[in-house]
């Protein structure tokens, strides 16, 4: 199963991964990534996959498939 | 397998204008057929590199060895005179000038302020403004009507107003200020646009320090105190940015916007079908335009191997956003607007830890505009070809001077 590893010390804010998976990404109130859950189920797996593509800061990663 | 960088110096020189308002300068295509990156010369004298690729485009901007510190020697500007590059320096560096821990620092007190939550909450409001300038349109008795005017520059104008706490009587101010900054021509007016702009910001921070108020500065402000480090002249630059960035730039983006969907009536039916597809659109226009071309330029710190091509320190790279996002290896047929592309990989808002802080609020804007004008005027059209209307090929943000519309 896809795990997801999100760096909040890389995070810039910017969203994207919200606004592309919210069923797997949220922001706190500071604007830094919180992950809803680290194994996304499948339905979410390939837009969690092109928001680690779109962070701009390099901030998410997939651990394992 | 990555080309090779072209041994000659290719003889671009900086910055070009745009031939054709829909497309690139053609000269881009050549460079980025040559290599994905190439040494240019810049009109400013000297050289950099040509950072043209959409892969190689990203690699860069997120590679923290490359400084966006526009005051260090060797940095690449398009103009370069002694003048602006004292004033540059003169000045406290704004967050786009700031690297690594300093530039997180100034970031992330601001970036809560812009989650896509807090946003979704402004929408009613946007959408209260929005309507307020398209009914003001409706009872305009000539026609046609300036869209410039009447809708592109006021909605982001007032927004951004409302988020920051500057009150709107101010706008017309720093609205005609901030538009004779980002001109090419004339570097004397531009110069007394920054100092004036800078004069009225330094003076409502200073303002909203006695009486915060609940608005962006305030809190701010609030915050600050509370940790006992209030800076002035820190708030001043913060202010600067987001005024002068948050403004001008959408209201190009969406007179734009609206000149490629009614340029592409195919593609602006499929919109007007589904409103569900607006922010697929919202995409493909930022990309299709990328109104701010090689702002995301960067000097290297330290020597680094990208693409085959080795770059060193001391050297000053310009990505081109504009040609990565018409590289037909991350977008097939770039020349084809296309609204149902999805091209949210674009780099119209940057990439890297400098990405655009206010991208999610110009995407907010924009979808509210597109929705409510083609479905509060359906009949609209260009009131003259758009082949013909005064585009900003003398401005670093594209945009239209003007844009006649009726209905
Ligand atoms: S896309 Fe990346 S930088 Fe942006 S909020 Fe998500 S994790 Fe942070």
């Amino acid at each position: 199963m896809m795990r997801i590893n999100a760096d909040t010390g890389l995070c810039v804010g910017s969203g994207q991964c919200v606004l592309t998976e919210p069923a797997v990404f949220d922001q706190a109130d500071d604007g830094i990534v919180a992950l809803l859950t680290d194994h996304p189920d499948d339905q979410s797996a390939a837009q969690a996959r092109h928001a680690v593509t779109l962070c701009p800061s390099r901030a998410l990663s997939i651990l394992q498939e | 397998m990555t080309k090779s960088v072209a041994g000659e110096l290719a003889s671009l020189e900086l910055p070009v204008e745009r031939g054709c308002p829909f497309a690139p300068p053609a000269a881009y295509e050549r460079l980025r057929e040559q290599a994905p990156i190439s040494k240019v010369r810049l009109t400013s004298g000297g050289k950099a590199w040509w950072v043209s690729g959409h892969d190689e485009a990203r690699t860069v901007l997120a590679d923290g060895r490359f400084s966006s510190d526009k005051r260090k020697d060797g940095f690449p500007l398009f103009t370069l005179d002694a003048a602006t590059l004292q004033q540059l320096r003169s000045q406290p560096p704004l967050m786009l000038g700031m690297d690594g821990a300093e530039h997180s620092a100034a970031r992330r007190p601001v970036i809560g302020e812009f989650t896509v939550k807090r946003l979704a909450a402004l929408r009613p409001r946007i959408q209260d403004i929005v309507d307020h300038f398209i009914d003001d349109m409706l009872a305009a008795d000539q026609r046609p009507v300036d869209l410039v005017q009447a809708l592109s520059l006021p909605v982001p104008s007032l927004v951004i107003c409302e988020l920051l706490g500057v009150p709107y009587p101010d706008h017309d101010f720093f609205q005609s200020r901030t538009t004779m900054m980002v001109r090419r021509t004339s570097l004397e007016d531009r110069r007394r646009a920054f100092a004036d702009l800078r004069a009225y910001i330094d003076d409502l921070v200073t303002r909203k320090e006695s009486e915060p108020g609940d608005d962006l500065f305030g809190r701010q402000i609030a915050r600050q105190r509370q940790q006992g480090t209030l800076d002035h002249a820190g708030l001043v630059s913060l202010a600067f940015l987001l005024l002068t960035a948050g403004h001008e730039t959408t209201a190009n983006m969406i007179s734009l916007g609206v000149v490629g969907l009614l340029s592409h009536p195919e593609q602006l039916a499929l919109v007007k079908a589904d409103p569900g597809k607006t922010p697929m659109a919202v995409e493909e226009l930022l990309r299709y335009f990328t109104i701010a071309d090689g702002v995301t330029s960067r000097l290297a710190t330290e020597d680094v191997e990208i693409g085959g091509v080795s770059i060193k320190a001391g050297e000053g790279v310009i990505v081109s956003g504009l040609s990565a996002n018409w590289d037909p290896a991350a977008f097939k047929d770039p020349a084809e607007l296309d609204v149902e592309r999805g091209a949210r990989h674009h780099l119209a808002f940057g990439f890297g830890p400098h990405q655009c802080l206010g991208q999610n609020l110009a995407r907010l804007e924009l979808q509210i505009v597109f929705d409510t004008l083609f479905r509060r005027i359906p009949t609209l059209h260009l009131a003259a070809p758009a082949e013909d209307l005064p585009f900003k090929t003398d401005a670093v943000i594209y945009g239209v001077h003007e844009l006649p519309v009726t209905w």
